[in-house]
């Protein structure tokens, strides 16, 4: 937001992204494993990130844009024969055309009619999945063929089934998002969309058409989820109707609400945190969806802008 | 000479309310107007039907020609009328900078250099005192300076016509006297449209004053022609210092 300090932000995101890439070598199979599919989450809650935090619109929809993304590829992959790439590009296409009509449609409410409108239309995004079951292949979902999830440079083929280049094609992903965001967060564009969010009514009196800059926000935060689900339909090799349920836009909620929103690392601390939560306490007690639900309570009590959001606000005030 | 601004039977009702009452009204450009009147004589609504911010019940607004009577408020700022707030509406939680970016970064011819931005920012926070709270947020800034961070941001918007909604509300007297040589400055450059209850810097700026009550024009002229008027006293001047 503010002209200040770019190196330091700058140093820090490519160090997380560093951090990141080391640990691939140093963590055991099983959490390098779900490092991998953290990292496809954290950019569904970037994407999240970008219109809630920034923007200050709190959508109930966003499963339909990940959704778009996972079925544009997983079908373009099993029904079409694409390949790899066109396959993830496909799946882009998808959520950023859905996030096109759904900002026309939805953006002409605000506040509480905006969550009820884009849940609505999640709602109907997955019915319509369910309905089409012949070739959605309905609440069963569809395993995306390994044959057919390769990444084929010229004479050299990489599996996105090989562990590590599951783990690496996640980091280039989320590196990718991770940066584009800050930059996004940064620039001017950044600043009126933070200014819409204080005070929209002051901002169209300095001449700027919110409503044009709140859809181009709409359609780079359901293509950043839309990326992120053609990548997990890719690297994960499911495509189910679950994803497209109302818990799968509760989620990013949570994961970017847990980590700070409006703060660039917090999806990922966010993500991170619950799926550590999680993953610790289900070892303990089958009870462990209350202990995530107290964790939660928790956090909201006493870190009410969440992970980074608190450290930003009583210590390091220049984090994007 | 053409007017800048006029309009044309301008009305707009709050209910049964006629908060502005078919007001026709000429504005030329480069002139300092002081507008005054009782409160809730309408003129705050006045102005906001003026740069769009609340739609007319019924009547016409031609800026520079062109009437603008239909357009979106985003669009009159882009052609030039710049509105500061009666009630301060700076963004709080944002640095003093960084709402004078929004202002300067739009207005920029060239799209691309980050030191446009900065120096833009820095002379309009210069021109109104606040160039060494550039970086403290808003919210946190005494009521005067919010004020003043008003009209820095009216300012940046480059206008040809600048509104000011009671600027100096709050303001002490020293800065007053800077504000005065402030829209001195400002009017070389572009028309002043001044909504102000202190009637010192009234007669001190405004080339012509125009008395609204109860959403009427009761009164236009000279500040010496309306200190003399009888119903102009009747109405505000009686009770004022
Ligand atoms: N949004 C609104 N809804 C209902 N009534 C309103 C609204 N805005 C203004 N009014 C009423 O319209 C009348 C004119 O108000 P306005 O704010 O334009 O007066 P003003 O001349 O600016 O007064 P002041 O000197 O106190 O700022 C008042 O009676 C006010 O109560
Ligand atoms: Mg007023």
């Amino acid at each position: 937001m503010s002209e200040a300090s770019p190196a330091k932000a700058y140093t820090l995101h490519l160090g997380v992204i560093a951090l990141l890439f080391v640990l691939s070598f140093l963590l055991p199979e099983y959490y390098h494993g779900l490092l991998a599919r953290i990292m496809v989450l954290a950019v569904f809650a970037m994407g999240y990130n970008m219109l809630f935090g920034y923007v200050g619109l709190l959508s109930l929809g966003h499963a339909m844009f990940f959704a778009a993304g996972l079925y544009g590829a997983g079908l373009a992959v099993i029904q079409l024969g694409w390949n790899v790439p066109l396959a993830f590009l496909g799946g882009i296409a998808c959520g950023a055309v859905l996030a096109l009509g759904i900002g026309l449609l939805a953006l002409r409410t605000t506040g509480v009619a905006f969550m009820i409108v884009t849940m609505m239309f999640a709602q109907v995004f997955y019915l319509l999945i369910l309905y089409f079951a012949t070739w959605t292949g309905g609440d069963q979902g569809m395993v995306v063929p390994q044959p057919a999830r390769v990444l084929s440079f010229g004479a050299t083929a990489l599996e996105l089934t090989n562990p590590t280049v599951r783990y690496m094609t996640a980091l280039a992903l989320f590196s990718i998002v991770l940066l584009v965001t800050l930059a996004i967060v940064r620039s001017r564009y950044g600043r009126v969309l933070v200014a819409i969010r204080e005070n929209e009514e002051r901002t169209k009196m300095l001449g700027y058409d919110t409503f044009s800059n709140k859809l181009a926000a709409v359609v780079i935060s359901g293509t950043i989820c839309a990326a992120s689900g053609a990548a997990y339909a890719l690297l994960f090799g499911y495509v189910g109707s679950s994803f497209a349920s109302v818990q799968y836009s509760i989620l990013p909620l949570l994961w970017v609400l847990l980590g700070g929103a409006a703060t660039t690392l917090g999806p990922l601390i966010g993500t991170l945190f619950m799926y550590y939560v999680i993953d610790i306490t289900s070892g303990y007690t089958s009870a462990y969806l209350l202990i995530v639900g107290i964790a939660l309570i928790l956090l909201v009590l006493f870190f009410p802008k969440g992970i980074l959001g608190s450290v930003r606000q009583r210590w390091l005030g220049w984090l994007p | 000479m053409m007017p800048l601004l006029t309009t044309k039977g301008l009305s707009r009702n709050f209910g049964g309310l006629r908060a502005v009452d078919g007001v026709d009204f000429a504005l030329m450009p480069g002139e300092i107007r002081a507008v005054i009147g009782p409160n809730g004589a309408g003129k705050t609504t006045f102005v906001s039907l003026v740069s769009g911010r609340i739609q007319p019940s019924s009547g016409m607004i031609v800026f520079d020609g062109a009437d603008i009577t239909s357009q979106p408020a985003y669009i009159r700022v882009r052609q030039g009328i710049a509105y500061t707030f009666q009630i301060t509406s700076v963004f709080a939680n944002l640095s003093a900078y960084d709402n004078v970016a929004l202002p300067v970064q739009r207005t920029l011819s060239d799209g691309r250099s980050k030191g446009a931005v900065r120096a833009g920012v820095m002379a309009a926070l210069e021109r109104t005192g606040l160039a060494d709270r550039a970086h403290m947020p808003a919210g946190q800034l005494s009521y005067g300076h919010q004020r003043l961070l008003e009209v820095a941001m009216g300012l940046a918007l480059k206008p040809r016509l600048l509104i000011l909604d009671e600027p100096t509300q709050g303001l002490a007297d020293s800065e007053i006297d800077n504000f005065i040589t402030l829209v001195r400055e400002i009017a070389k450059n572009a028309t002043v449209l001044l909504i102000e209850h202190n009637m010192p810097v009234v007669m001190q700026l405004a080339d012509r004053i125009t008395v609204f009550n109860a959403g009427k024009i009761l009164a236009e002229g000279t500040p010496e022609a309306i200190r003399e008027n009888a119903a102009v006293q009747e109405a505000y001047l009686g009770t004022a210092p």
